[in-house]
């Protein structure tokens, strides 16, 4: 095994670059190293004004997410060995602006994420005294795989929609929305079904599947969005064929 | 913190950089290639809706005119092209049925159906309807 | 009716256009006689189901496309136009169609 790899990093530098560069490093190559762990030596060692998001280093917390050889990945997650020989390309993610070499813009996405209420809303509130709502394990599992979301954004990154067309509501914002309309304690439904069903909404979706692919959670956003398709059509017709219905 | 370097940059109002998808953002990687291709098979759709139609005129038009359009089917890159026309027909029903699990999820007595059970049944169904289609028209 | 398309399409056309112009022209099958499919064609709850798959499969390729070009060549500025033309050639080709078949 060799002792270094190369790693190739995105650099953008707003005070004094117009446009984005390269710059290359030399870094150690050790068998349990992360992507993350080369960038943190790069840091340390060999370049400190290198920026990138991290944090819980261990998959949970969705802050490492950038574009590693191509493809949106978490580099906590990424083992340099497995993308021997090199060189490593890392770049942020696809669709956000960039504020700094691998610092992407993320309020759209935040801003996309409350219009869908990813929050438990009841028309009356139970007061406390009245106990817990209950959920039996079969209404849980109903909407389990959407709650696994840790908002790291790489499926907006794989989404082609999402980077043609800023203003579609993105992938895991409709997984999330989902992972609210299944859960049985929730009666927002309606309010969601007003923000979803649009243009720019689930209907965007041309249903590429690459969110699915790349999520390290398998939320399987794609699954959710052609899902809610059917719930929103039938919606439709049911609003058609029986106006006078309470929905 | 000195004079900036790049002219467009104003103190503390940085210029986020925003990049451009290219034209061809569809060939830079085998997935999104592989959509396109998916979405480009509803055009053997519409041809074969089209020379349906033709058919089906031909066949009102009388013993001649479909036997016409019967020898224009047998000409060789009538059928060559048709053969293509098949293929990537074939491409839109795998690929259809395939992600047919994904936006139906059925439920049964409270418990999810399995994927592979919604694949399978609509594998079933295809089938049967291409069984039922060859039965009828099988002189 | 885009779905509705696209499973119909999915489920029928194979077989369809496997038999009908790939295996029969090549001879290697024969089908119905001439009398057989055009008595087929003339009967009208025949020719309704047949309007019916053409016009959803007509829908089906018009939607697919329209977003195919919006997409696939970024020609956001053209929305409106490539509506008009894809909607517009399927909704030109389903009249077409129904004038046919009300014609057999």
């Amino acid at each position: 095994m060799p002792e270094t790899v190369q790693l190739q990093v995105y650099r953008y530098r707003p005070e004094s670059d117009p446009e984005p560069s390269w710059d290359t490093f030399e870094v150690p190559l050790h068998s349990e190293w992360m992507i993350l762990d080369a960038l943190n030596y790069i840091k340390d060692q060999l370049d400190g004004s290198l920026s990138y998001r991290w944090a819980c280093r261990m998959g949970v917390c969705g802050s490492c997410g950038m574009i590693v050889n191509g493809k949106p990945v978490l580099t906590c997650a990424t083992y340099v060995e497995s993308l021997l020989p090199g060189p490593i390309r890392v770049e942020p993610l696809q669709g956000f602006p960039v504020i700094r070499d691998l610092v992407g813009d993320i309020t759209d996405f935040l801003d996309k994420l409350t219009r869908v209420k990813p929050w438990i809303v009841r028309a009356e509130e139970k007061p406390l005294a009245d106990g817990e709502y209950l959920q039996t394990p079969e209404q849980l599992t109903e909407y389990k795989q959407y709650s696994m979301c840790i908002n790291c954004m790489l499926c907006y990154s794989a989404c082609p929609i999402y980077a043609l067309d800023p203003e579609f509501i993105g992938p895991a914002a409709i997984a999330l929305a989902q992972r609210y309309n299944m859960d049985s304690r929730d009666e927002a439904d309606q309010e969601r079904m007003d923000v979803l069903s649009q243009h720019d909404g689930i209907w965007a979706c041309t249903f590429v599947g690459e969110c699915s692919a790349v999520c390290p959670k398998n939320v399987d956003p794609a699954g959710a969005i052609q899902r809610y398709k059917v719930t929103a059509t039938a919606d439709w017709f049911k609003s058609l064929l029986l106006p006078w219905a309470k929905r | 913190m000195g004079k900036a370097l790049n002219p467009a940059y104003k103190l503390y109002h940085p210029r986020w950089y925003r990049p451009r998808m290219p034209i061809f953002w569809w060939l830079r990687t085998l997935p999104y290639v592989k959509f396109i291709v998916r979405e480009l098979t509803s055009f053997a759709v519409a041809y074969a809706a089209i020379l349906l139609v033709i058919q089906a005129q031909a066949l009102g038009q009388g013993e001649e005119a479909y036997g016409r359009f019967s020898s224009w089917l047998q000409s060789p890159p009538v059928v060559w092209f048709h053969f293509v026309v098949l293929l990537v027909v074939l491409f839109h029903t795998v690929t259809w049925l395939n992600l047919a699990p994904k936006a139906l999820v059925v439920h049964v007595k409270g418990r999810r159906l399995p994927d592979v059970v919604v694949l399978l049944s609509h594998y079933a169904a295809w089938l049967v309807v291409s069984g039922l289609i060859a039965w009828r028209l099988l002189g | 009716m885009f779905s509705g398309g696209g499973m119909i399409s999915a489920m029928f056309l194979p077989a369809l256009i496997f038999l009908m112009w790939v295996a029969h022209p090549l001879g290697w099958i024969d089908v119905a006689s001439y009398d057989q499919l055009a008595g087929w064609v003339s009967n009208p709850l025949v020719r309704l189901v047949l309007f019916g798959f053409i016009t959803l499969f007509l829908f089906h390729w018009a939607h697919r496309f329209r977003y195919t070009l919006y997409d696939g060549l970024q020609l956001y500025h053209l929305n409106e136009l490539i509506a008009v033309i894809t909607y517009g050639l399927a909704t030109v080709l389903t009249l077409v169609t129904a004038y046919v078949l009300w014609g057999i």
